[in-house]
């Protein structure tokens, strides 16, 4: 069985605030699902699935089904870090195409900016079994990336000035998003000359800290008909998670050339096909190995590929991140995979900022990677089509 | 320009029935890896199930306790600077760990690296590499 076909995207809802000292985490999840609600042109009682991620509070999403009143007939919690939103879609689709719900909510909410004084971010998520072998070594979220980035560099010869190509893309993308964290266009200069946070990655190869949250639905095809919303269709989807494998792995290599090749084989395109690609950007690097790894360029030749601003839109051959992505716009809950979707959807439907919409872009790829490239992470890919 | 690694306060590792003879090990100075008697892979981080073909008797082995820097990165935005790593030992498993005793400037990918134990905070100490 395919989810081909079996579901639609009906609502967006990004939350407009990128700080938000005076609400809760609960309350961000509320008013994401409300606004993509409305967006969809339903109410709260046509919910029947609910899905969310460790952001969500409470145990499992019972706290916040019973936060919001739902009544559910279908809930599902998968946890892959920032890329859980693309897997809750692809979930959401194969529950809709076997009868288990028929409008899926998907939310996710955070206040990091709000409830973090600065600071590397490093993660300990209990007691897991690689804990006693790698926290002594004190892992932060930004050497993580970085033993990932030495690594290509070393064996692919990518540059600090190509990395900074990611960010200067996404910069001129984030000049038209008023609610942007970062809003001026900066050049490879500005980039390479950020200070070091951990070898490679400097100050401005990383994406910003924010607060707020965003939320789709996903509905049946019987539901899509009954909507005025521009239809965008479901087509492919891949998960993958990656791990040290025993301590023999590579790296260079994310879970997405493994997700990826599996979406594109669902949907029956491939990478030359897709108009307009969110691809995850926790870091600069993070975009040029999962461009690598779903297949817009030879492996190793990420590097050259992200250069001469070729992620541009308008300019360049593979328009991505139109709103200012992770690296400029906003990653809430410290989790992107959410707005990598709502601005594929944006994309998808003509509704872009006029200055970076892609001229009949009608097959768009969303891709998210959570937790990180130097230890284990999740991949996910979606492939949409607008009908 | 020269960064002299310093030592930083290093939390104590957890210790669980299956892994207290790496850190007993650890306490004399040896660095030990697990070896699956069936399919004969080594692993790392430990563990009494073989990873590979999921055999569960899997047995302690000595490493030398010598390999090369795989990755590295230097996090400097932190009072003391110190090298996250990976480090692939001669046997051919890669383990994470910090670079040490050394100018972090100077640490190289393919640098041939040496176990050296550095003590914790209020547990045994754990294994970390130096340049030879």
């Amino acid at each position: 069985m395919s989810i081909k076909g079996k579901a639609y995207i009906a609502g967006i809802y990004e939350h407009p605030t990128r700080k938000a000292p005076d609400k809760t985490v609960p309350q961000l999840h509320a008013e994401v699902a409300r606004g993509a609600l409305q967006d969809a042109g339903l109410t709260k009682d046509d919910v029947d699935g609910y899905f969310c991620a460790g952001d969500a509070p409470g145990l499992g999403g019972f706290s916040m089904a019973e936060y919001m009143g739902l009544k559910l007939r279908h809930i599902d919690t998968t946890e892959t870090g920032g890329s859980a939103y693309l897997v809750h879609v692809s979930h959401a689709a194969q529950a809709i195409a076997a009868g288990k719900c028929s409008v899926a909510l998907v939310t996710l909410a955070g206040r990091p900016r709000s409830e973090r004084a600065g600071g590397l971010l490093s993660i300990n998520f209990g007691p897991a079994p690689d804990a006693p072998f790698e926290l002594p070594f004190a892992p932060v979220t930004a050497n993580r990336y970085g033993v990932s980035a030495m690594r290509h560099m070393y064996q692919y010869g990518t540059t600090s000035e190509q990395l900074a190509w990611v960010k200067v893309a996404a910069s001129h993308h984030a000049q038209y998003n008023p609610n942007a964290v970062l809003q001026d266009v900066v050049t490879v200069e500005d980039v390479v000359n950020s200070p070091m946070i951990s070898d490679p990655l400097r100050r401005l190869d990383c994406c910003v800290v924010s607060d707020g949250g965003g939320a789709v639905i996903v509905v049946s095809p019987e539901v899509m008909k009954s909507l005025k919303k521009p239809r965008v269709k479901i087509i492919g989807a891949g998960e993958f998670p990656k791990h040290l494998n025993g301590g023999k792995m590579d790296l260079t290599v994310s879970g997405a050339a493994w997700s990826g090749p599996t979406a594109f084989a669902e949907a029956g395109v491939k990478p030359s096909d897709i108009k307009y690609a969110s691809i995850y950007d926790s870091f600069t690097i993070t975009v040029v190995i999962t461009l690598e790894d779903l297949g817009f360029c030879k492996k190793g030749e990420g590097g050259k590929f992200v250069a001469d601003g070729n992620l541009i839109s308008g300019i360049g051959k593979l328009p991505f991140n139109t709103d200012g992505g992770g690296l400029c716009n906003n990653h809430p809950a410290d989790r992107g995979g959410m707005t990598k979707i709502i601005e594929a959807v944006r994309q998808l439907r003509g509704e872009a900022h006029p200055k970076v919409q892609v001229k009949n872009c009608d097959l768009a790829l969303a891709h998210g990677t959570g937790g990180s490239l130097g230890t284990r992470h999740g991949s996910a890919t979606l492939i949409m089509e607008r009908e | 320009m020269a960064t002299p690694a310093q030592d930083r306060k290093i939390a104590a590792p957890a210790i669980t029935p299956d892994t207290q003879a790496f850190w007993d090990a650890a306490e004399q100075g040896t660095l030990l890896l697990k070896k699956c008697p069936k399919c004969k892979e080594l692993h790392y981080y430990p563990r009494p199930h073989c990873p590979f073909c999921f055999h569960d008797q899997t047995e302690w082995v000595e490493a030398k306790g010598t390999g090369v820097i795989y990755t590295f990165s230097v996090t400097r935005r932190v009072e003391i600077p110190y090298a996250f790593a990976y480090v692939t030992l001669d046997e051919g498993v890669t383990m994470m760990t910090n670079i040490v005793d050394c100018d972090l400037d100077a640490i190289r990918i393919g640098q041939k690296v040496k176990v050296v134990f550095k003590p914790t905070t209020d547990g045994p100490p754990v294994p970390m590499f130096a340049p030879t």
